[in-house]
């Protein structure tokens, strides 16, 4: 059985790991005497293709998935009549989608309103390339991977900001400008939750600091469970979904950003929030839930299978936290960010530098240090939390005198009409 | 390495549309525009810094001048009634186009007449860890001062905007 099993390791065949496939092209190139830019080129487009038809086919699932598990959430059934279990429902969306007219406002910026869409696609999927899928399975394993995945965050959030500025709408500025306003609040939190894992690891690439918790034998949302949470929250405030979806808030402001949008234009806004999704999932799965390696289970099973698993467990997360919680309001959504989520990040870097500090200064052993962290820092997030919610807590008002979020803003009396005027015309006379 | 043919296309891609993007922020006339090609250049100065090994100076770029700066500009013209419309033209033209041949004569050279120093050393392999440390320790009393200089920036920047709000 074991002779078998070695016949089958370590060829292009086995898929136990796919970098013996990328590694069987390559040497292929290197065989057939082609120059060293050549591997890199291949490889790199080896890495892309992958990622990309992972991508494009995790976009269309996905849908499928969030409608149904929203919908059982919600005591319906969701979509289940095109095809076996509804599966085919989202390709019939695809379609009817390209079918659609593309319209344009006729006042619209041509150039910022096609290039937005696009703009607001790419960083998304850029962001897996420094994701670790496998042992040797990174495509970039860049050394400032953490930095990376900010700095393509950030650039999202321009292309939204244009697309909604040159729709010429009111509503998609007004989206537009929530977008703006909650990723500046939002980045600070999710920069310094971060930190702390940096500062754990001593690294800022992502396939290091999944070797750092298989080295270690410890996952890292364990040791930084207020940082989990922190980033959780935080990045679904990124990604627009729904407990803070304001920036299309469909009953405030017509759908926000995208209002202008249609057919395939809105068909890659709505892809690029699903690829913006999976792409968070990754990341909170290889930062915090170990990447491809879980304990004993990756010998058994596949790192690039446990991954995905581990994707879609938090994007299961997603979806119920968007099938559960009501949307915020707009002021209690950067309030929450500025008066809970950037101090606990604070303090969680202060916890987290006095135990890097205290590790390096006395050599004791990891096997008896991490244990230890795993508890206080376990200890200080409940703590904590529980510590805000008792004293941020708005007391609840059965009758309130007044509005307690807003002052009043005095407004100047209209100038009286000189006719009455009929009920058809606005105001009761 | 630099020399490698790879390096070569990619630097002069990357040079030949920053360029371009750089033109371009100065001759369109519509000032989104003029930010998003703007973005593009800080973009592609990002590269050139990734074919130069410096891959945390380059993703910074990325994150700081295309990402934030870009926003910030955004902003600023957005609170500018109409400035993204219907720009008239300007009398500063000639003495703009002056001053920047100036600066580019000067920078050029500066180029030309420094002896750059070469070291034979191979490329760091990686920048981000070297340049903590070189702001945690022999460069702190700078990286202090500039952080506190940006503290005091932003203090006044809400001083100097900031409506009175206890005023009746």
């Amino acid at each position: 059985m074991s002779r078998l099993l070695t016949i089958v390791t370590d060829h292009w065949w086995d898929i136990r790991d796919l970098s013996n496939l990328s590694g069987a092209i390559l040497d292929l190139v290197d065989d057939a005497g082609g120059p060293a830019w050549l591997i890199y080129v291949v490889s790199g487009l080896l890495g892309a293709v992958g990622i990309v038809s992972f991508i494009g086919g995790v976009a269309i699932i996905n849908i499928w998935i969030e409608r149904r598990v929203v919908g059982r959430m919600q005591s319906r059934l969701g979509p289940n009549r095109v095809g076996p279990f509804g599966l085919l429902q989202p390709i019939a969306d695809a379609i009817k989608l390209m079918q659609k007219e593309v319209l344009q406002p006729k006042l619209a910026d041509a150039l910022v309103f096609t290039a937005a869409p696009i703009a607001f696609t790419v960083p998304g999927i850029a962001v897996l390339a420094v994701v670790p899928w496998g042992r040797n399975m990174t495509l970039a394993s860049l050394n400032v991977g953490i930095v990376f995945i900010f700095a393509m965050s950030s650039l999202a959030a321009l292309a939204v900001f244009i697309g909604g500025y040159g729709s010429n709408n009111k509503y998609a500025l007004f989206g537009a400008m929530r977008v703006i306003a909650m990723l500046v609040t939002y980045e600070i939190p999710i920069v310094l939750s971060l930190l702390g894992i940096v500062m754990l690891t001593g690294t800022m690439n992502l396939s290091e600091i999944v070797l750092w918790q298989e080295d270690h034998w410890i996952l890292l949302i364990m040791l930084q469970p207020l940082a989990f949470v922190i980033y959780f929250m935080s990045s679904s405030a990124e990604l627009n979904r729904t407990p803070a979806d304001l920036a299309e808030a469909e009953s405030e402001i017509a759908g926000g950003y995208h209002v202008e949008y249609s057919g395939m234009k809105f068909g890659l806004y709505y892809a690029a929030e699903l690829i913006n999704a999976v792409t968070v999932s990754a990341i909170i799965a290889t930062l915090f839930l170990g990447g491809w390696w879980s304990y004993k289970l990756d010998e058994i099973v596949p790192g690039w299978m446990i991954f995905i698993g581990k994707i879609y467990t938090v994007y299961f997360l997603f979806v119920w936290t968007r099938g559960t919680l009501p949307r915020f309001r707009i002021d209690q959504l950067l309030a929450f960010a500025w008066k809970w989520m950037t101090p606990m990040a604070i303090i969680n870097i202060a916890l987290v530098a006095g135990e890097v500090t205290l590790w390096e200064e006395t050599g004791w052993s990891a096997g008896v240090l991490l244990p230890t962290y795993v508890v206080i820092n376990s200890a200080m997030a409940v703590g904590l939390i529980v510590a805000w919610m008792r004293v941020f807590a708005p007391q609840f008002e059965r009758f309130p005198d007044q509005l307690r979020f807003y002052s009043t803003i005095d407004v100047p009396s209209l100038p009286a009409p000189e006719r009455p005027l009929r009920p058809s015309e606005g105001r009761a006379p | 390495m630099i020399d490698d043919a790879g390096i070569v296309v990619a630097f002069w891609i990357l040079a030949v549309s920053t360029v371009l993007c750089a033109v371009a922020v100065a001759t369109v006339r519509n000032l989104i525009h003029a930010v998003m090609f703007l973005a593009l250049t800080f973009v592609g100065v990002a590269g050139i810094y990734v074919v130069l090994s410096a891959d945390f100076v380059a993703v910074v770029q990325v994150l700081i001048y295309a990402g934030a700066v870009g926003v910030l500009m955004t902003f600023a013209i957005m609170l500018t009634p109409a400035a993204d419309r219907e720009n008239s033209e300007t009398a500063f033209q000639l003495p703009a186009l002056l001053l920047a041949g100036i600066v580019l004569a000067i920078v050029v050279f500066v180029v030309y007449d420094t002896s750059w120093h070469v070291s034979d050393r191979e490329a760091f392999v990686t920048t981000a860890r070297s340049l903590g440390e070189a702001f945690v320790k022999p460069y702190v009393v700078p990286f202090e001062i500039a952080s506190v200089l940006l503290v005091t920036a932003m203090i006044g920047a809400i001083v100097l905007t900031r409506e009175d709000v206890d005023a009746p």
